[in-house]
């Protein structure tokens, strides 16, 4: 019997090419008679388009030219809403906001012409606050300039005040936080009447793609073909955006009757692609005495940028993330997500949770210092368990227990006793040592009934030799879902891993299993390669080209045998709704998500005195994740994600100038370095999820939620400063600490 | 389409020596080396990430140190030895670098790879037991978005003591 | 790429003399490109102004580290990896090893150069105030000969220095005899490598018997170029090192710097942190 597969790090699929350099990304593929394209894009923030003036000294008859006019369907790029216009016609609403694709042979001259392009705007107020967008300066998009709002309700807040004894109020911020894959977008496309569109890029939803450039050039699906390309990173940055460069690239070549080929330069995609929501939470929380939480009252609000893009989603996820991982009988959540006139904000891993998540662990802190107990004391009193209902009323069916999962972060991370040492040495130190926690859950999978709208597909097929080979829209990125579908595929038909293929996601062959996103590729996408799997044995099964017990060997004779008689041997299989998840999107109640990822993060900071800066030096990240398919993987992506909850802690920081940012340079713009991450050391437990495919649920998301509030909690204790915003950067922390000693003194 | 104001523009012959062979390079002598290389010599292993000589994608070797292609105008490659990824397997052995970035998940979407490979390889040249405080400091121009560093640390050690194995 | 790649030229000089004859025969035609690590990044950013470039890559006269027994010189051409690797250098000028180890990364340091880093003459570079520390003085060529200018007396402005159209860096001398000096380099920047300094400072200072008989302190992204300090170098020479002391000279250079607010940080941030700075190191002279 071989080793059994699930569980064992066998190594990445792709790794090889990886490796090697072999790896096929956008930039490294051309076709014969490719043009060059690039963008013309608004200066401001918001105005009337008046004109485009084309300036001399360019050879413009040589050059395709491409405005919104020229769009054959609906100008605009579809996702949820049809608000965003591929191309601005009579209104720009975001710097940077495309008005003008240009395309030629020649990748300088193109270059000369696009800063030969003059446009005409005469500028409008912009909006570039969440309040000035509330209290309606000016209306700059629908009625009322809020894309969506929510409410949440457990009982009876406003009663609950009335059994509080202690009440604790405070306001969080979160900045926006550019994703910063190390590949910029870019797409390759071919266009024609006759033949349709088909476009190669770097990209996590080909799906999403495809239904955008459908309506865009007014074709029915199969004249559509989306194929992805080897893609460095998307982290969410790819979710919608590549929509937007991949329907300019087809306008392009449509146009030119040549294929495009557009790569955005660094400069570029930070400027004009989306970045995550900046947020603002207000937190009222009731206590009694014994810090046990009677009354949350929370708003939480979102800037979306110019467009609507995913802005509901992030904000039903941050809304449901709101209140935590914690047992409260009345709680309110009062959300929306609002347009300003920056550039559209979209996805990044953990889509809204990380901003409501940071909020929360932040005010439980202030809560506990209210009521005088230590931390991790108010979080024993609260912690949810098995049989409790979440804010949204979703009853927790697992067996978690999130006090035992601290202690162990504790024990770990050696959290009291550093906690009790730095207390002593601080005071006689130029450097400030802290540790501080988060407790957090990330639930995975399409909030609600978003699984059962996706109606997502898998295909498994055998070849006639016993390969096997994988067919779904499911993108890898780097967070390996080739090798775990191999593996899950591997498993259910007792093959060896190195029989299994995963085939490139195009359109034109894989069916859609939604979109590499919100922590499902695993849990629910897995899933079904594991059934679909199961589909092409039983197939043999039932036709008795194979028995119970026959070994490899026999599988692939039993293929060959069973294509010989029948054909294709492949199978299919559908998510199917889980007949008990339900959830009332009316009312925003019920089960919100099929199942969560637990966690506690550990921070240990040290806090230089003498230039304020703060140091991760050790993290601690223990999570139970249902069952680990891959070890290596798995803590490859919590290690991941903490160093881009790093980033969003201390250093990733957007300047923005009159709505356009301005550090969009890597210079200027600062992703953690290899010098600045301290050891990550990640734990896993499983509990394992009866619908997850050998029992694993999804944790691609789960470590941006915990990260940020872990660390500045940290700072609290290293420091005794309160900061209530991320990025803390080190001139953001000289001013709390000066007003700290100020209010000393005082 | 040259201006009347400026000269008329003229490519150079570039000779060097790429991945154990000769190579002409043909371009214009402030091209970067980063796009002669890729599409010239089709060494697409090269990567662009920054274009600004931080992120450390587009790492090769030039006579033995590595450097960002980025930021190497080609007329500087006239009469320099070069290796790029793709010269540091043999053939089809891979360097035990490439090994253990496989065996360790020291790769991820592997975008940064390559130049991560190149910056590990030339630590390996000067330091036959790296510490690793030695290996952050020596992988510091090399950023990664995936990974939080920790498996390429990892991948890093492990290459050096299946390095020291093989002796 | 967002500047028009062939309207550049880049030449290859056969050798020094010819590089200066033709610098001096059309001044200000020609500028000089090194290892292009600051030149390049304006290239692609499409903000790169000058067209017409020389490159002095493989002049050998521009190149080594050179000693005599009163002075080390390091040819304009030097990387900071050739300046980090030199023993002589690690020994006696270590600030300048420092210096050149906090420069970017290891690709940075195989191709920047000492010579092209004063050129560029940024307020931020993390080289130079080390070489103000150590007095150093720069050796210009030209076709007309040499001349040697204190690097203290180079830059007269943002960006401006004193050289001239037809001159070339040639060399960075430094004069030895440093021995027994209580010596700091500390670069604050936007993160703890590939980063540009926020703050920065070198400073050296010999103590005899608790007095200060000498000092020198140099700091970076603090004014329009790099500066030395010398109204707080003047406040602290001669004086014991005590408290007193080092309260007055926070107080001497808050008011000698010029910081500003952009987009790394703000003037409010590199005051303060330039004195902790400053403050830092004489604690830790004092303490040696």
């Amino acid at each position: 019997m071989a080793d059994p597969i699930i569980g064992r790090s066998v190594p990445r699929k792709e790794g090889r090419e990886k490796v090697t350099g072999r790896a096929r990304y956008v930039a490294d593929m051309t076709l014969p008679g490719m043009l060059h394209g690039v963008t013309v894009r608004s200066p401001i923030a918001r105005g009337r388009l008046r004109g485009i003036h084309f300036g001399d000294g360019v050879p413009w008859n040589e050059i395709t030219v491409v405005t919104a006019k020229d769009i054959p369907g609906k100008n605009s790029i579809l996702l949820l809403e049809d608000d965003q216009p591929c191309l601005a016609a009579e209104f720009v609403n975001h710097a940077e906001e495309a008005v003008v694709l240009l395309a030629h042979a020649d990748k300088y001259l193109i270059e000369e012409a696009r800063r030969a392009v003059r446009l005409q705007i005469e500028p409008q107020p912009a909006i570039f606050s969440m309040d000035d967008s509330l209290a309606r300066k000016e209306i700059i998009w629908g009625s009322d300039n809020i894309f969506k709002s929510l409410r949440v309700d457990k009982g009876d807040v406003d009663a609950g005040w009335s059994a509080a004894e202690i009440i604790v109020e405070g306001e969080y911020q979160t900045g926006a936080q550019e994703q910063l894959y190390i590949e910029p977008q870019g797409m390759i496309a071919v266009a024609n009447a006759r033949e349709g569109v088909t476009v190669w890029g770097s990209l996590q939803c080909p799906y999403y793609i495809h239904k955008a450039l459908a309506s865009l050039f007014a074709l029915p699906a199969e004249k559509i073909r989306v194929v992805q390309m080897e893609t460095g990173g998307g982290f969410g940055g790819k979710e919608e955006y590549p929509s937007m460069i991949a329907a300019h690239a087809a306008l392009l070549a449509w146009k030119s009757g040549r294929p495009v080929r557009i790569i955005y330069d660094r400069a570029e995609d930070m400027a004009a692609t989306t970045k995550r929501h900046p947020s603002r939470t207000r937190h009222r929380t009731g206590v009694t005495r014994e810090g046990k939480l009677v009354a949350m009252d929370i708003d939480f609000t979102l800037d979306g940028g110019a467009y609507m893009t995913l802005s509901p989603v992030v904000l039903s996820r941050g809304t449901i993330h709101a209140a935590g991982p914690y047992d409260c009988p009345n709680v309110r959540i009062r959300s929306r997500a609002v347009a300003t006139n920056f550039p559209p904000h979209g996805a990044f891993r953990g889509f809204g949770a990380p901003q409501s998540v940071f909020a929360l662990e932040r005010h439980l802190d202030q809560v506990a210092k209210a009521v005088g107990l230590a931390p991790e004391e108010l979080r024993r009193r609260n912690f949810i368990r098995e049989g409790q209902t979440l804010a949204v009323g979703q009853v927790v069916h697992e067996k978690i227990d999130m006090n035992e999962l601290m202690e162990r972060a504790f024990a770990l991370s050696d959290y009291r006793a550093k906690r009790e040492r730095f207390a002593r040495e601080n005071p006689r130190s130029g450097i400030k040592r802290g540790v501080g926690f988060a407790s957090f859950l990330h639930g995975a999978g399409f909030t609600g009934s978003g699984e059962d709208y996706l109606a997502s597909v898998a295909e498994v097929e055998a070849t006639v030799d016993g390969r096997i080979r994988v067919l779904a829209a499911s993108t890898e990125m780097g967070q390996g879902t080739n090798t775990i579908f191999s593996q899950i595929a591997a498993d259910s038909l007792g093959l060896d891993y190195s029989c299994v293929e995963v085939v490139q996601p195009d359109t034109a062959h894989v069916p859609n299993s939604g979109p590499t996103v919100a922590s499902r590729t695993c849990m629910i996408v897995g899933k079904l390669v594991e059934s679909a799997a199961l589909g092409v044995r039983q197939a043999l099964l039932q036709g008795e080209f194979l028995r119970d017990g026959d070994g490899a060997a026999a599988f692939a004779k039993a293929c060959g045998a069973y294509i010989e008689k029948n054909g294709p041997l492949r199978a299919s299989s559908r998510y199917s709704p889980a007949p008990d998840i339900h959830w009332d999107d009316k009312l925003y109640r019920g089960d919100a998500y099929g199942a969560y990822g637990w966690a506690v993060y550990v921070a240990e900071v040290s806090v230089d005195t003498t230039t304020c800066e703060t140091r991760v030096e050790d993290f601690v990240a223990v999570q139970e994740v249902g069952r680990v398919i891959n070890p290596v993987l798995a803590a490859g992506q919590i290690e991941g994600g903490v160093a881009q909850g790093i980033g969003f802690a201390l250093y990733e920081n957007v300047v923005w100038q009159e709505g356009r940012m301005i550090n969009n340079q890597m210079t200027n713009y600062i992703m953690p370095s290899a010098m600045d991450v301290p050891p990550i050391r990640v734990y896993f437990e499983e509990l394992p999820y009866a619908r997850g495919p050998a029992g694993a649920k999804g944790i691609g998301e789960l470590p941006l939620d915990g990260t940020a509030p872990a660390i500045i909690n940290a700072v609290e204790n290293a420091t005794g400063v309160v900061i209530r915003r991320v990025p803390l950067t080190p001139e953001i922390l000289m001013e709390a600490l000066d007003g700290a000693r100020e209010h000393a003194r005082a | 389409m040259a201006r009347a104001s400026t000269p008329v523009p003229e490519k150079v012959a570039v000779r060097c020596r790429v991945n154990g062979r000769d190579a002409t390079l043909r371009d214009f002598p402030m091209t970067r080396l980063l796009d002669v290389l890729r599409e010239q010599l089709n060494l697409t292993g090269i990567k662009e990430g920054c274009g600004e000589g931080e992120c450390g994608a587009c790492s090769i070797e030039m006579n033995g140190r590595v450097v960002n292609s980025c930021l190497v105008p080609v007329l500087q490659a006239e009469g320099v030895v070069i290796r790029t990824i793709e010269g540091v397997a043999s053939g089809e052995q891979l360097h035990c670098v490439q090994e253990a970035f496989i065996a360790h998940g020291g790769a991820q979407c592997g975008i940064c790879t390559p130049g991560m490979i190149l910056a590990a390889v030339a630590l390996l040249a000067n330091n036959a037991r790296p510490t690793e405080g030695e290996i952050r400091m020596a992988l510091a121009g090399n950023l990664c978005r995936c990974t939080g560093y920790t498996k390429i640390f990892e991948s890093v050690l492990h290459a050096f003591s299946g390095a020291e194995a093989r002796e | 790429m967002r500047s028009l790649v062939p309207s550049f030229e880049l030449r290859t000089p056969p050798s020094l003399a010819t590089a200066l004859e033709l610098i001096a025969r059309e001044p200000g035609e020609w500028r000089a490109f090194a290892g292009g690590t600051d030149l390049m990044v304006l290239l692609e950013a499409g903000k790169l102004a000058h067209r017409r470039y020389l490159n002095i890559w493989n002049l050998a006269e521009l190149r080594g580290i050179s000693a005599t027994d009163g002075e080390i010189s390091v040819g304009a051409l030097a990387t900071y990896t050739d300046i980090r690797r030199d023993a002589t250098l690690q020994r006696e000028f270590p600030l300048l090893c420092r210096a050149a180890e906090e420069t970017g990364g290891i690709a940075t340091q195989n191709r920047g150069t000492l010579g092209g880093n004063i050129a560029n003459a940024s307020p931020a570079a993390d080289s130079p105030p080390a070489l103000l520390v150590y007095d150093a003085e720069l050796e210009l060529i030209s076709a007309g000969g040499t001349r040697r200018v204190p690097y203290s007396a180079f830059h007269s402005g943002y960006k401006k220095m004193n050289l001239r159209a037809d001159e070339l860096i040639a060399r960075i001398i430094l004069p030895r005899g440093r021995a027994g000096w209580k010596s700091y380099y500390r670069k604050v920047g936007t993160r703890r490598a590939q980063a540009i300094s926020k703050v920065c400072m070198a400073a050296a200072l010999k103590l005899v018997d608790g007095e200060i008989t000498d000092v020198r302190i140099a700091l970076g992204s603090v004014a329009p170029s790099v500066i030395r300090a010398t109204a707080t170098e003047n406040a602290l020479r001669g004086k014991r090192l005590d408290s007193t002391a080092i309260a007055a000279a926070r107080v001497s250079l808050a008011s000698e710097i010029a910081p500003i607010d952009d987009m790394r940080s703000s003037a409010r941030y590199r005051s303060r942190v330039a004195q902790n700075l400053l403050e830092e190191y004489l604690q830790s002279a004092d303490r040696a």
